[in-house]
């Protein structure tokens, strides 16, 4: 099977969401090590881990991550990574992942495997107790200040931009005032 | 950043003072190298420690831990001595010219601190500007006048001599004057300079002065704006720039919208106060679009069925004047003021100052809910080092999150940068994204409050969420749809005037997306996420996932590749990189080039640029127009000021009888912070925790090792808590490398295996030897072999020695932002398990 780089992109339909860029999808800088990634899909990500934006080619053969690379086309990293970008392929293949949800009672010492539907249904209950009880509609200055202040939350850098979006959102909607993430430390 | 990562290749000099890229950053040392290479750059490197950077510099000079002020004041010094600054760029680009308040007082003729200091906190009335009658600044254009910012600028740092600064940072006379100069060589039209710095210079309670005198310098020298220039904040996780643009700290609205407070009653209120006015005639005062922000932000949230002032009123609001920010949180956590918490992607157990602390405060909770890929010691940390379970009451729900590569999103870069990453692979194991795990419990609160209703209950209820679809019982978040809302929409069909092209309209239909955020409306008929993001998303698509390799300027700016806020702009506040004429300062590097024929900037999207000979002053973000060597909008003072950190080893400030930032807030205090809060050596020099720690990072782990402690490459390059110091230490204590040691301070200890390295050399401080230690904070105990295990536990593959640097850094924080000061603490070190 002879296809080039940008030819796996485009099977994998990532890069078929940007053509409409009017972007060339010819190969460019790319050298694969064809046998080893053959019949893989491949994706592109971006290191999860530094702040400097490095891209990464995933290839992916029945749903298993076979290989992590850098991308020669990023113009940041030109196919390079660190020891840490270049471990992705351990973050994303490893049996030490948490896989259920775990629920430890007060008290308890172990954790429990509990299922999603139980898990958010119960801590829906409680952040409706611990807003209603610590909601202040005013504060001492008699000033509306409508917020909750029994709920604390810290996160995150680690989540999406997307997903950082609407987390404020969902905070500031129950009321939080204190939010903080990884840029306070 | 101001800049780039491409960008560094553009550099003459690259100072690296805060920071240790080769180590943290490894992939920019590509670009640093580039400007070796190609343009002959120089490299500069400041640091206690003879760092992985350090040693790929051409000059490194050590610096004590916490006096970086006092390093780059004397660089001040130099620069204005020796007449090195750009004096056309200082004149007309900056606040040098303004006439401040005859009644302001400087640290140097007022016992250390400036004009206006009660009980720890600053009236700035004295602060102020001179003001005419029609309310413009009075201005000194020969910058002569005594009480001009620029003369003022001089008489403060003259007092930062060679010899006083030495004494204060360890620093060789010589070394520091060879930094000086190389440094201030940049101040020249075709010269190029740029500061990197990250952790090393935040974690202090002086942090954001650190910050701004580098930023002083860069304004002296000419080098904001222009391309190898700015200040390079390298920040230290993936998307902690996105988040922070997208408001996830206590004080900001996505977009840096100040968070209103309770005595701003009303919308009208909040908009009256927040949106900055000026009297400069040719300021453009682009904040002045503030309305227009906050009225998307909140179409956002609540959408077109809720009126933007309720929308307001149903928000919380913070009080004046409190703070509720990381410190405050986990001070308030241990003295019982939360029944719930999120731990959201984080494991503060271990990443928060006072780690020791946090851990306490974690079991007085009643609930928490710990997001994350593995188990971690915040979601455990009931089952911690000396922690009886029996005894400690928090419900912990420990959820699975999806990681980077099972789902889609952005993220943004040090650079700005917006990168869509794809979905690869499936979920792993129940694990779901995110998005999916807060849009499922919204909707079950949601259902909560509208069968039960509740204080407030609107504010819930009536948030809009279209942002994915409800499949059985789970909830399918879709981010792109996300993306979208963030960009911002047309909410009805509106006829609007182009805001760059005065009489010519458009016609928008609802739900058209938000060309860029010039476009925005203020009267709600526009929404908009976060304001700096719209123009992301377009007809074209989702542009942060472009991968164009197009680079016509030669420069790296690489406008075709992702997308990067605002509106695209690779390099801000580049109107300040030609001269008032609209010329380039340096035509070899030109970022933006005005094209006469078309009228238009060529090159990157032009900031703050007007038509050249229009006399726009280009730092548009400030009210005046110009930028500030003079900042008298900060908590601890309009210059910067060097103070000793808390926990220092000596016994007085040589500069003044102020020994620490006056303006800080102290734990240690009656009804401030708790019985666990202690330090040592603040008053006096205390002979059990006799060295300066400080506390840093390796190649190989990540933050606190959460995530790289799993990944058994990573664990067996780097397997343990270690602690660095000098031979000569070593020798002292009878150490060598490979032996167990302890490394303790006023709140904690840890064990480390000692690494004994000419790295680090003992400081010469006013003729007293003083010793800095340096430790890795990636560590904690759910990854080590010794701990207690249950049926059912994951065992990491390669396990890691050692708990966290945080158990030993105080609580404590920077004056205007309480970033916590882990940089520098007192500590001792022995041999052996104690």
């Amino acid at each position: 099977m002879n296809v080039s780089r940008r030819g796996f992109l485009k099977i994998s339909g990532a890069v078929a969401a940007v053509s409409g860029l009017g972007i060339s999808l010819k190969s460019i800088a790319a050298h694969a090590r064809e046998l080893k990634i053959m019949h893989a899909k491949e994706t592109t990500t971006v290191c999860p881990y530094c702040s400097v934006g490095c891209s990464i080619i995933v290839s992916v053969r029945d749903g298993k991550v076979i290989n992590t690379e850098g991308d020669p086309d990023s113009p940041i990293n030109r196919g390079a990574l660190c020891s840490k970008g270049g471990s992705i392929y351990q973050m994303a293949v490893n049996e030490n992942r948490l896989g259920k949800p775990l629920y430890r009672a007060p008290y308890a010492r172990e954790w429990k495997e509990v299922e999603w539907e139980w898990a958010i249904d119960k801590i829906a209950q409680n952040v409706k107790k611990s807003r209603d009880a610590s909601f202040k509609k005013v504060n001492a200055k008699g000033e509306v200040v409508n917020r909750t202040e029994g709920i604390a939350s810290v996160g995150s850098a680690a989540m999406d931009l997307e997903e950082c979006f609407t987390y404020q959102k969902f905070l500031r909607g129950l009321g939080l005032v204190y939010i903080e993430h990884q840029a306070r430390i | 950043m101001t800049n780039h990562w491409v960008d560094f290749k553009n550099a003459d000099v690259i100072l690296i003072m805060g920071s240790n890229p080769a180590s943290n950053h490894p992939v920019s040392w590509k670009w640093i190298q580039e400007a070796v290479d190609k343009r002959g750059a120089k490299i500069i490197c400041v640091d206690p420690r003879f760092t992985q950077s350090a040693a790929k510099a051409h000059l490194y000079a050590p610096l004590r831990s916490g006096t970086d002020i006092a390093f780059l004041g004397g660089m001040i010094k130099y620069i204005l001595d020796n007449k090195l600054y750009f004096a056309e760029y200082v004149k007309n680009y900056t606040n040098a010219s303004f006439l401040v308040n005859p009644d302001l007082k400087l640290p140097g003729e007022n016992n250390g601190v400036f004009s206006g200091l009660t009980d720890g906190k600053y009236d700035k009335g004295t602060w102020s500007y001179q003001k005419g009658p029609d309310d413009v600044i009075k201005k000194d254009p020969m910058l002569s006048d005594p009480h001009c910012v620029f003369q003022l600028l001089k008489k403060h740092y003259s007092r930062y001599t060679p010899d006083v600064v030495s004494r204060i940072t360890g620093t060789p006379k010589d070394k520091l004057l060879e930094v000086y100069k190389l440094y201030a060589s940049t101040g020249k039209p075709n010269k190029a300079g740029v500061d990197l710095y990250a952790m090393g210079w935040t974690q202090h309670t002086v942090g954001t002065q650190n910050i701004r005198t580098m930023c002083m310098i860069q304004l002296l020298l000419g080098n904001i704006g222009i391309a190898g220039g700015g200040v390079a904040a390298m920040r230290g996780e993936s998307n902690v720039q996105g988040s922070t643009d997208h408001g996830l700290l206590f004080h900001i609205w996505p977009g840096y919208l100040g968070t209103p407070t309770g005595s701003l009653a009303t919308l009208k209120d909040f908009i009256e106060k927040r949106t900055p006015k000026t009297k400069e005639k040719d300021s453009l005062n682009w904040w002045k679009n503030t309305p227009k922000y906050v009225a998307g932000f909140l179409r956002s949230m609540y959408g077109s069925d809720m009126t933007l002032e309720d929308a307001y009123e149903a928000l919380p609001k913070l009080d004046d004047g409190a703070n509720y920010s990381w410190l405050t949180i986990f001070d308030q956590m241990y003295k019982g003021k939360f029944t719930g918490f999120f731990a959201w992607g984080m494991n503060p157990a271990c990443s928060g100052a006072h780690s020791n602390k946090v851990r306490q405060a974690l079991g007085k909770v009643d609930w928490m809910v710990n997001v994350n890929l593995f188990d971690n010691e915040t979601g455990s940390f009931w089952r911690g080092p000396g922690m009886d379970p029996s005894k400690i009451k928090t419900e912990v729900f420990m959820l699975p999150c999806a990681s980077s590569v099972e789902k889609e999103g952005s993220i943004a870069n040090s650079g700005r940068l917006q990168q869509w990453r794809y979905k690869a692979i499936p979920y792993y194991g129940d694990s779901k994204p995110d998005g999916d795990i807060m849009s499922e419990i919204f909707f079950k609160v949601k259902k909560l409050y509208e069968k039960q209703g509740g204080p407030n209950a609107a504010a819930i209820t009536k948030m809009t969420w279209p942002y994915g679809k409800h499949e059985g019982k789970e909830f399918h978040y879709e981010p792109r749809k996300v993306a979208a809302e963030i960009n911002g929409f047309f909410l009805e069909d509106k006829t609007v005037e182009n805001p760059t092209k005065k009489g010519e309209f458009k016609s928008f239909k609802k739900g058209d997306l938000v060309p860029t955020f010039a476009w925005l409306q203020d009267d709600g008929s526009t929404s908009s996420g976060c304001w700096i993001y719209c123009g992301s998303v377009s007809e074209k698509g989702i542009l942060p996932m472009r991968r164009g390799q197009a680079d016509p300027t030669g420069l790296g700016l690489y406008s075709e590749w992702a997308w990067s806020w605002p509106v695209n702009r690779r390099i801000i506040y580049n109107g300040a990189s030609v001269d008032l004429n609209g010329k380039p300062w340096d035509p070899s590097r030109a970022v933006i080039t005005w094209d006469a024929k078309e009228e238009k900037w060529k090159g990157d999207v032009p900031d703050g640029a007007g038509n050249p000979g229009k006399g726009r002053p280009p730092f548009i973000m400030k009210p005046d127009g110009v930028a500030s060597l003079y900042g008298p909008g900060l908590a601890d003072g309009p210059f910067p000021e060097h103070y000793e950190p808390l926990e220092c080893p000596v016994e007085k400030n040589l500069l003044s009888p102020q020994k620490n930032n006056p303006a800080i807030k102290r734990f240690d205090k009656e009804g401030v912070g708790s019985d666990m809060d202690v330090y040592s050596g603040v008053g006096t020099c205390d002979p059990r925790f006799p060295f300066i720690c400080s506390t840093y990072r390796v190649s190989e782990h990540w933050q606190t090792g959460v995530l790289t402690r799993w990944c058994p490459w990573l664990a067996e390059m780097q397997p343990g808590m270690f602690v660095e110091m000098s031979q000569e230490l070593a020798k002292m204590r009878g150490i060598e490398t490979g032996d167990k040691c302890t490394v303790s301070t006023a709140r904690g200890k840890v064990v480390c295996t000692a690494i004994v390295t000419p790295r680090f050399k003992p400081f010469d401080i006013d003729g007293n030897e003083i010793h800095e230690i340096g430790i890795p904070w990636h560590f904690g105990w759910i990854t080590t072999k010794d701990r207690p295990f249950n049926k059912g536990d994951k065992v990491a593959e390669v396990f890691t020695t050692g708990d966290a640097a945080n158990l030993l850094t105080p609580t404590i924080g920077d004056a205007n932002t309480m970033i916590p000061e882990s940089k520098a603490f007192m500590a001792n070190v022995v041999k052996g398990v104690k």
